[in-house]
């Protein structure tokens, strides 16, 4: 196998929220130019490791590397200066409510980039063009629908033309024909633009779909990371679980019986 | 008993602990209103007069119409007294004085907390829990800079602004109790106005509603920021926002009015 370049790896991490150990060492690498897609069930971790690799959480012990630099020892501009390379488009999209779609675009290029307005205006149209939403530049995130939202977050993700771009949970809440107009947007956009992605998601479809290297994530551990084939092909009890979506298995949903009656008559 | 302690404890270390982020929150936006322009990065100048026409302009009627009713009702209920030692004349110049020191900053400043500090938290409660504030932070925005310091210093230019206003209006809701109902020549009624008003008076009732305003904005800023737990979180934001700021108003109130007090200002 080819020697590739790291560009995220997450070493050991432990977190805890209160008393609920959310991640108990994770570790992790992402290499360039390809889509690491991070699974697992609801409540595992997946967000909050996420977190942890753009810098919104500090991990207990353990350490983030992006691009070689040790996250937890840049100040703030240092991480400011990592952050103009990355994009992220959040589960709710998190658009500026009280901002125009066009204004949302604009924050961070107009910050960052010196530019002329009227190129900044071009570039605009042009990510817009690229989620298919041209034209919608002057409404409001309230008068768009929850699809519309998350391609316009994807647009103001790629503002920047970033490095990496984190996507959460990309595709949940969305129907079928969205969703799958939103993997194809992120395989075209790694593949055009060669563009290093990490999404985390529980949408199987979307996960076989996009993903070059797949991570299994389960009660703040990795069980398993490897191509879709690995995954498909799994051996993991678990990992196999959860990729046909079985009720019943290692992984358990409902609690022991006598757990159950002796609650009920407490 | 133990638990008692425990809770008594607990709320001290939480107490302790918000004073300190308060405080740190201060400094940032001191920071990043005098510091972050020679690193040329300043403040929007748009959303600071988006906030000033919020804050200040909007806020116009219902403190004009909280100043007018006080001073008619000062007047209203000194008059008897007054009258008694045959000093109905002096009316005027408890108005003022009383408006001016106190009653208009404080009053001001409460109804402010209300409809501002609310809105303050709300919006930046909202913008927390649907992850805006992390989205800006992501961009590599600052949120203090973006969010807090338009509204810091929005707040604390409108307060005292309103404030002159309320003095003048209530003033003369002390002048047409003075003059209708009182029959106190209008000449006199103003002369005497400014015979016991000083600049004085003026000055500390504006300088307390500066720091009323900055009281406001910032524990405004900060419930916002650390809202929790979606729409019921920012609901309690709201609550311990507008609770905790009245409470500092009134402390801060006491604080001033002792040092002038002492100090002989």
């Amino acid at each position: 196998m080819e020697e590739k370049e790291v560009i995220i790896e997450v070493k050991d991490i432990y977190k805890k929220f209160g008393n609920r150990q959310i991640l108990s060492g994770v570790n992790l690498k992402v290499y360039k130019g390809e889509t690491m897609v991070i699974m697992g069930g609801s409540g595992c971790g997946k967000s909050t490791l996420l977190r942890h690799m753009v810098g919104t959480v500090k991990p207990d012990s353990g350490s983030v590397y992006m691009r070689g630099q040790n996250m937890a020892e840049l100040d703030e501009n240092g991480l400011d200066a990592l952050r103009k390379k990355f994009g992220i488009l959040f589960q709710s999209g998190a658009l500026f409510d009280s901002l125009t779609v066009k204004e949302n675009l604009c924050m961070a290029l107009r910050e960052h980039a010196k530019l002329d307005e009227n190129i900044i205006s071009i570039m605009v149209k042009m990510k817009l063009e690229l989620v298919g939403l041209r034209g919608f530049e002057a409404l409001m995130p309230s008068q768009l629908s929850g699809g519309m939202k998350k391609r316009v977050g994807l647009a103001r993700a790629i503002a920047m033309d970033p490095e990496i771009v984190f996507y959460d949970e990309p595709t949940t809440g969305l129907d079928p024909i969205m969703a799958g107009v939103i993997d194809k947007l992120i395989l075209d956009l790694s593949k055009k633009l060669s563009i290093t992605s990490v999404a985390v998601t529980h949408d199987m479809n979307s996960v076989f779909r996009i993903a070059d290297r797949i991570a299994m994530l389960h009660e703040g551990r990795i069980l398993q990371v490897g191509t879709q084939e690995e995954i498909k092909n799994t051996t993991n009890p678990m990992v196999k679980q959860f990729i046909e979506g079985q009720p019943e298995g290692p992984v358990n949903f409902f609690m022991s019986k006598e757990d159950y009656l002796e609650e009920l008559i407490k | 008993m133990k638990k008692l302690l425990e809770n008594i404890g607990g709320t001290v270390i939480t107490t302790f602990r918000q004073i300190i982020d308060v405080s740190r929150l201060l400094v940032e936006t001191v920071y990043w209103l005098f510091v972050g322009p020679f690193k040329k990065k300043p403040v929007k100048r748009d959303s600071i007069f988006e906030q000033m026409l919020f804050m200040g302009v909007k806020s116009l009627i219902i403190v004009v119409f909280v100043a007018l009713f006080t001073g008619i009702v000062i007047a209203m209920q000194t008059a008897p007294q007054l009258a008694s030692l045959g000093a109905v004349i002096y009316v005027a110049g408890l108005v003022a004085v009383s408006l001016t020191r106190e009653l208009a900053p404080v009053l001001t400043g409460l109804v402010i907390a209300g409809r501002v500090g609310a809105a303050i938290t709300a919006e930046l409660g909202t913008m927390k829990v649907t992850e805006q504030v992390e989205a800006l932070e992501t961009m590599a925005l600052n949120p203090v800079r973006f969010l807090v310091v338009p509204r810091f210093l929005a707040l604390i230019i409108m307060l005292p602004c309103l404030t002159i206003l309320a003095d003048a209006v209530g003033i003369f809701g002390g002048y047409l109790i003075g003059v209708f109902n009182l029959n106190i020549n209008s000449g006199l009624y103003i002369d005497t106005t400014f015979r016991f008003l000083t600049t004085k008076d003026v000055m500390t009732g504006v300088l307390k509603s500066f720091v009323f305003g900055a009281v406001i904005a910032l524990i405004g800023c900060y419930q916002g920021l650390n809202t929790r737990g979606g729409a019921e979180g920012v609901g309690k934001a709201t609550t311990t926002s507008i609770v905790t700021s009245f409470i500092l108003i009134i402390l801060s109130d006491c604080v001033l009015t002792a040092i002038f007090f002492f100090s002989d200002i």
